[in-house]
């Protein structure tokens, strides 16, 4: 059963087309990752699916409830989490808590077992403002407010923006956990590597999903053999292979660089052979399977030279 | 700690048990490191684990409790003044005011670092010219792309020819392929030898730095190329080196 749909929404502001035609359908239980970079429509698509925005064209429901008809059913059964701290900066940890739960007429005491796992990490701070937390425990905090009245389904907008990979590690297994207690979950995230920990993502550019599928899938469909490229002189061999005429794309990625060529299949000891032309030394050429970020450039249309 | 200490004359920054503390807590305790002349130096760590801490002092906003650094040549006590003319900064959360055209925000940051007046309008189409754009050019910053706005940024970041750039988490946000523009344009700056000092969580970024520093609850607990780093610590990727370093901070978050 769907716990979310859209279907083919649109939403335009003055200055921009935030969303163009976007349709989804989150299946119960399962992780949802909306996936591109700041300015894509995501805020947007969460805010539309919240209830606090209409669209200007097509449909969404949540449980079943219609966003627009059926709003103030809906807010009672959902959970957000918006991108900017949105908790009150005066009021404590512990306060906070109370306040939200109030709103929902609940307690923090009713449904202690579902927050339990995260506010027992901040609980050694509940006396201590909101506003004096670090990023790391602001996030917990907003996660348990958006938790405590036991929501079905919980929106989370960039929750690991500007998070340290330990901590946004943290936070996924945090996620993992409370799809076992059958929450659905819809994330978005500027990062690709948190894509292949969601049972399905959207990749979302300019107000459009690129694609819908499973991580597996999407990078299944890449269309073309990838390459990882390295040599002792990394900037210079950027140069070179992006001269060589039967190169499609190279671009950086880490330690390596990934490339894409124009014809068939690419003929390693060619390229090699080109290479130690061009005076790189230690060079090492191997086929690789492609990760969502080079699937979201190519996607994207970006991925050229 | 001798202040009298010879300061390296290849080196733009040097540390010396540079110590920060907020009442009992040391935020940033006895770091020590050296950044050549147009090195790129990627400056890691978890939240909290004293990073900005360590950027503020360096760039001449913040005193230190105790020990000593230099900052292209000048003494972070005495001659903060004299830092904040040769040294640029941009970050995520503030670079350029939206309320004011491209070009205005290019002479307005020219004018506060003394560009003279004279050169400003040239120099401006100069680097229009080379990010493509000069269509632009009389735009409001706001109707800009994010990743247009970072790119723009740090050019005006080093619009004054600073010896070093600070970067605090430039590309956060910003779409792959303008995330990767964006480095091409931190190599440029630095083949022009200025320094850049950067600080990022996307970790295939600190793959792209001459050198990288993990901070750990104030300390530095690696500095090394990414190379060593993997090797010392047999990893993968980078990645693998800071979760296992992050893994270790005992600090109970404030």
């Amino acid at each position: 059963m769907s716990t979310v749909t859209a279907s083919h929404i649109r939403k335009k502001y003055p200055r921009a087309q935030a969303l163009d035609d976007v349709s989804l359908d989150v299946e119960e239980g399962d992780i949802f990752g909306i996936i591109g970079p700041d300015g894509a429509g995501k805020t947007t698509l969460f805010r539309i699916l919240t209830t606090l925005i209409l669209p200007d064209e097509g449909s969404a429901t949540v449980n079943g409830l219609d966003v627009v008809k059926d709003y103030m059913k809906i807010r009672a059964q959902v959970g957000y989490m918006p991108g900017r701290f949105s908790l009150y900066q005066d009021l404590t940890v512990e306060e906070n808590l109370n306040f939200f739960a109030s709103v929902f007429n609940t307690t923090l005491k009713e449904n202690y077992e579902l927050v339990k796992d995260i506010y027992q990490q901040i609980e050694p701070f509940k006396t201590r403002r909101a506003g004096a937390l670090s990023g790391g425990m602001k996030q917990k905090l907003a996660l348990c407010c958006a938790l405590i009245h036991k929501p079905s389904v919980l929106f989370l907008d960039e929750p690991t923006t500007g998070v340290d990979p330990v901590s946004r590690k943290e936070f996924w297994s945090m996620l993992k956990r409370l799809k076992k207690q059958g929450i659905s979950i819809l994330v978005s995230t500027p990062y690709m590597d948190e894509a292949s920990l969601c049972d399905r993502i959207a990749l979302i550019q300019n107000g459009k999903f690129l694609k819908t599928e499973t991580p597996k899938n999407i990078v299944k469909d890449f269309g073309s053999e990838l390459w990882s490229v390295k040599s002792d002189n990394m900037s210079k061999l950027l140069k070179d292979l992006r001269l060589n005429k039967e190169v499609e794309t190279c671009f950086a990625f880490g330690d390596a660089h990934h490339v894409t060529y124009k014809h068939e299949f690419l003929k390693e000891e060619e390229l090699k052979a080109y290479l130690t032309n061009m005076e790189h030394t230690n060079i090492y050429i191997t086929q690789i399977q492609a990760n969502v970020e080079d699937c979201f450039m190519r996607l994207s249309g970006k991925y050229m030279i | 700690m001798n202040p009298i200490e010879t300061i390296p004359a290849d080196k733009v920054i040097v540390v010396r048990d540079l110590t920060k503390k907020f009442g009992d807590f040391t935020a940033v305790d006895h770091i020590r490191f050296e950044v050549g002349k147009g090195e790129i130096f990627g400056f890691l760590g978890a939240n909290g684990a004293g990073k900005t801490t360590a950027m503020r002092m360096l760039c001449g906003l913040s005193k230190p409790t105790s020990g000593h650094a230099w900052v292209a040549g000048f003494d972070i006590y005495k001659e903060s003044e004299s830092i904040k003319k040769c040294i640029g900064y941009m970050s995520q959360k503030f670079s350029l005011y939206e309320d004011l055209k491209v070009w205005e925000n290019i002479k307005l940051y020219a004018g506060i670092y003394g560009v003279p007046a004279k050169e400003i309008a040239p120099m401006t189409d100069d680097l229009l010219h080379r990010l493509g754009f000069e269509k632009e050019k009389n735009a409001l910053v706001k109707s800009l792309p994010l990743g247009w706005k970072q790119k723009l940024a740090f050019s005006v970041a080093i619009f004054h020819q600073p010896k070093i750039v600070f970067l605090d988490e430039p590309t956060g946000g910003v779409d792959p392929a303008t995330r990767r523009q964006f480095w091409e344009l931190i190599y440029q700056a630095a083949d022009q030898g200025i320094t850049v000092f950067v600080t990022t969580h996307y970790m295939d970024e600190a793959e792209y730095c001459n050198r990288v520093t993990i901070m750990v609850d104030g300390r530095i607990d690696a500095l090394d190329t990414p190379k060593n780093l993997k090797e010392h610590f047999e990893a993968k990727n980078m990645d693998e080196v800071f979760q296992q370093l992050a893994r270790n901070a005992k600090r109970i978050e404030k």
